[in-house]
């Protein structure tokens, strides 16, 4: 077995940022520590008892030493609130030209989906040096996606997306783990994450498709299900056009608007009536039940795909 | 004739006799004691529970029991040792004994009362220990929707309404705490001549009075959702399950410092007593404890940081809860500086106070990791928060339980334990714990993560070491059992005051009579004043 690393890999470009943090961390901890350790250890020996009618003389505190000890832990776990916020602010902002990749997990299972319509299960196939994002949900509990050579971590939630992002520094094979905990076999809920060469990840994405791309799939379930005969892309059915919907800030009935995200799109197949576009009925049925997780990601590729919001008509 | 006349006095041990005397008892110290019985008795089931697990975690591939087991066996450890030891153990069995005592009263305000938070630990307690005999529960301690509510076949029902009916125990104790802090002090006994036991305890009581109700609402919610299919936290049903762990964590982050302020409480008598000094900043320390029963309401989202929660809110309860370490680490330094110039004696207690304060400081320094936000994504639901907590909760809590008992056990039966055996198994103790956590730690940051059954096989080694640990702490706790109850009988008689220490519950007798003084004190001293306890003394310092 040889002796266990101490640290894991660092694979991503927030791994060396979250290990430069934990450095820093380890050094206060250590100091303090040895600080107040020795302290102990020094005030025991010095002052141990010698006789047992040893009566030493009351100290009742100095309030000099209060706010010193008060003043200085709390300027430093201000820098460490800060340090910590940033890398996670970080963490919640893809870039644009990220890769996105659909996440569904379930007991006891990770399902990947790739926009050229390659699947996968407790594998994720990504490119070095390509930035990646995920947008995932459950299909039953709450799991989590844990790589931990990315220092990454994400619950996917049922009802709801959720996304990360990372981007892959070095070649190899990664642990994915399920983080929360889901119940039976939670701990075999997970696989490997490989990270290729851009040459093997073009080798790879052209050898592992059957079907057609994302969008194309969401095409075929849109006409399966017959979405065109209310949402008409002139604007003249009894629903929302959904050309150039994605993206785009929507006015609701009611007067708030709300951004066209992926989030918003699930929303309104599976739950309508959530949130009715201004000028139009509560007319359409839910397609809960109807359509799987999977299904309505190939749905949002689809109208992603249905091109950029029009010009605005002068 | 004095020595007939000692042996004849009566005390609440000896008062009345039979089993109706105690099951009726509306003595808090026999309350206290009923409390101890009957959480000695969970915690070693927690710990059996606890052993299989780490056997099994010997090797990656869990041979020994099924997955579901597993899955079981840590919910049901962490149910136990949570909601019947930890939460009741020093504020129900030393609080119940001492706080009247140390404040000069003669019981606390409401002894049906206490007798009643008793009755319903004890109910339950047995609700949980049917639903695990019936065939366990397999939801983690912490319920998390909607596998509890929707998923999970096992028994969640018997055991959330045991934690239900139990939660009601710690309301009423928290309740009957604050009222005979108000209303039942000695005459002299100002609020700033309290012990800070008391003063902890009073923060505490304020958080079990407050937080625990957020709870019992909660685990209903819960119960109708999985009864009557009321959507509450299941999407399938329309129900929000990020909205559980919102009110969950209300409560239960609130919950650790029910766990970890009354330790402080026992730490600050344990230091003060054996340096015989009073504790440094007296009143700083006092209104630490309430700081931290304050702070500790506002915190509750750093347990949730990957949950989807926004960033925004990630944020604020991070800030939030890097204010919450600042009075615990005052409580560190002050304990520290008490031992300045002191007269530091070695008994047990005090090795247990040392051990408290070293574990309790890397519990907390670890607790600043995991309120970082960047550290936090990669280290929450991994065995690293597991250890951070079990520093806290096992080297914090049990450690300075173990103290205090060994501290008031002369008080409780009038006899001394032996000393050298006191003193192998605090040693015994403070190298398992670490032994067994601290891997825990180096595992955690790797990326192993929490409540996994098989893992891969490059954690082994880190996981045997941390198996070993426990081993040694299971001996550790072991032997206290034996030689208290060998003391009951063989024990030296203690006498009212064996360690020269200052508080009210040594100036009466030991055991102490049924109403507890002869005469109520007359306080004219701040706590910690041992000028009135040394007979003779030599100043020294």
């Amino acid at each position: 077995m040889g002796l266990p690393r101490l640290f894991p890999v660092q694979a991503s470009t927030f791994a060396p940022d979250v290990d430069h943090l934990l450095y820093f961390l380890l050094a206060v901890a250590v100091f303090f520590s040895l600080a107040i350790f020795c302290s102990i250890f020094y005030f025991a020996i010095r002052y141990r008892r010698r006789s047992e009618n040893e009566l030493p003389r009351a100290i009742h505190g100095g309030m000099a030493l209060e706010i010193l000890w008060s003043v200085i832990p709390l300027g430093l776990t201000m820098v460490m609130f800060t340090w910590g916020a940033s890398i996670y602010f970080n963490e919640s902002r893809p870039p644009d030209n990220a890769l996105d990749i659909y996440v569904v997990g379930k007991q006891w299972m990770w399902k990947l989906e790739h926009l050229g319509g390659q699947r996968e299960i407790n594998e994720l196939h990504i490119p070095v040096g390509q930035a990646v994002r995920l947008t995932m949900t459950s299909e039953d509990v709450i799991h989590s996606f844990f790589v931990p050579a990315f220092r990454t971590k994400q619950d996917a939630v049922p009802g709801r997306y959720t996304t990360t992002w990372f981007t892959p520094t070095k070649a190899g094979k990664y642990h994915l783990f399920c983080a929360e905990y889901c119940g039976t076999n939670h701990s075999r809920m997970g696989g490997w994450v490989y990270v290729m060469e851009p040459r093997d990840y073009e080798a790879w994405l052209s050898g592992g498709t059957s079907g057609g791309s994302l969008a194309e799939n969401g095409q075929k379930l849109f006409d399966e299900l017959a979405c065109g005969n209310c949402h008409k892309p002139d604007g003249s059915g009894r629903c929302p056009s959904l050309t150039g919907l994605f993206g785009k800030t929507v006015q609701l009935a009611g007067g708030a608007t709300v951004k066209a995200d992926e989030g918003y799109i699930r929303e309104s197949i599976l739950q309508p009536q959530a949130k009715i576009v201004a000028g139009y009925g509560p007319i359409m049925p839910t397609f809960q039940g109807l359509v799987t997780e999977e299904g309505v990601m190939q749905l949002i590729e689809y109208i992603k795909s249905l091109g950029p919001p029009p010009a605005l008509p002068r | 004739m004095i020595t007939a006349a000692v042996q004849e006095r009566e005390d609440y041990l000896n008062a009345t006799h039979g089993l109706k005397s105690w099951l009726l008892t509306k003595d808090h110290k026999r309350i206290g004691l009923l409390y101890l019985a009957t959480i000695t008795l969970f915690f070693f089931l927690g710990g059996a529970f606890a052993t299989v697990i780490r056997i099994e975690l010997l090797t990656p591939g869990g041979g020994l029991v099924s997955s579901e087991t597993y899955n079981k066996l840590f919910t049901m450890h962490g149910v136990t040792m949570i909601f019947f030891f930890l939460i009741p153990s020093i504020p129900a069995v030393l609080g119940n004994f001492f706080l009247p005592m140390m404040i000069g009263a003669r019981d606390l305000a409401f002894p049906r009362i206490n007798l009643l938070s008793w009755y319903l630990l004890v109910v339950g307690g047995l609700f949980a220990l049917f639903a695990m005999l019936a065939g366990g529960v397999d939801t983690g301690w912490t319920f998390y929707t909607p596998y509890s509510t929707t998923y999970s076949n096992t028994w969640v029902i018997a055991t959330a309404l045991g934690i239900f009916v139990a939660g009601f125990s710690s309301i009423l104790t928290g309740l009957n705490f604050i009222v005979t802090v108000h209303r039942m002090r000695a005459p002299g006994m100002t609020w700033f001549r309290m012990p800070l036991f008391v003063w902890a305890h009073y923060a505490t009581a304020l958080i079990q009075v407050l937080g625990t109700p957020v709870l019992a609402v909660t685990l209903v919610l819960v119960l109708c959702e999985r009864v009557f299919h009321i959507g509450i936290f299941d999407p399938a049903l329309g129900g929000d399950p990020v909205l559980f762990q919102h009110l969950f964590w209300f409560y239960s982050h609130p919950a650790v410092y029910i766990m970890i302020l009354p330790a402080m409480g026992v730490v600050s008598e344990l230091i003060s007593t054996f340096s015989r000094k009073a504790i440094f900043g007296y009143r700083v320390v006092a209104f630490s404890s309430v700081a931290i029963a304050v702070l500790g309401f506002l915190v509750w989202g750093h347990h949730m940081f990957v949950s989807g929660q926004s960033v925004f809110a990630g944020m604020a309860f991070s800030f939030l809860s890097y204010f919450v370490a600042i009075p615990s680490a005052i409580k560190v330094f002050n304990w520290t500086a008490t031992l300045y110039k002191g007269s530091i004696s070695y008994a047990t207690p005090m090795l247990y106070a040392f051990g408290f304060i070293g574990v309790f400081t890397i519990g907390g320094l670890t607790g600043l990791f995991v309120a970082a936000l960047g550290i936090d994504v990669h280290v929450t639901d991994t065995y690293f928060v597991v250890a951070h907590f079990h520093y806290i909760m096992v080297g914090g809590a049990i450690m300075a339980y173990l103290g205090g008992l060994h501290y008031w056990w002369p008080k409780m039966t009038g006899r001394l334990y032996p000393e050298a055996w006191a003193k192998l198994s605090a040693l015994v103790i403070f190298l398992g714990f670490n032994l067994t956590f601290f891997p825990q730690f180096i595992l955690g940051y790797l990326g192993m993560p929490r409540r996994y059954h098989t893992y891969p096989a490059e954690f082994q080694i880190l996981h045997v070491l941390s198996t070993a640990g426990a081993s040694v702490l299971a001996v550790g706790y072991a032997i206290p059992m034996i030689y208290f109850a060998w003391s009951l009988r063989y024990g030296k008689v203690a006498g009212a005051n064996p360690w020269g220490a200052s508080g009210l519950e040594w100036k009466t007798a030991s055991p102490p009579p049924v109403h507890n003084f002869d005469r109520i004190p007359v306080v004219t001293h701040d706590a910690y004043d041992y000028s009135t306890v040394v007979g003779e003394a030599v100043e020294v310092g």
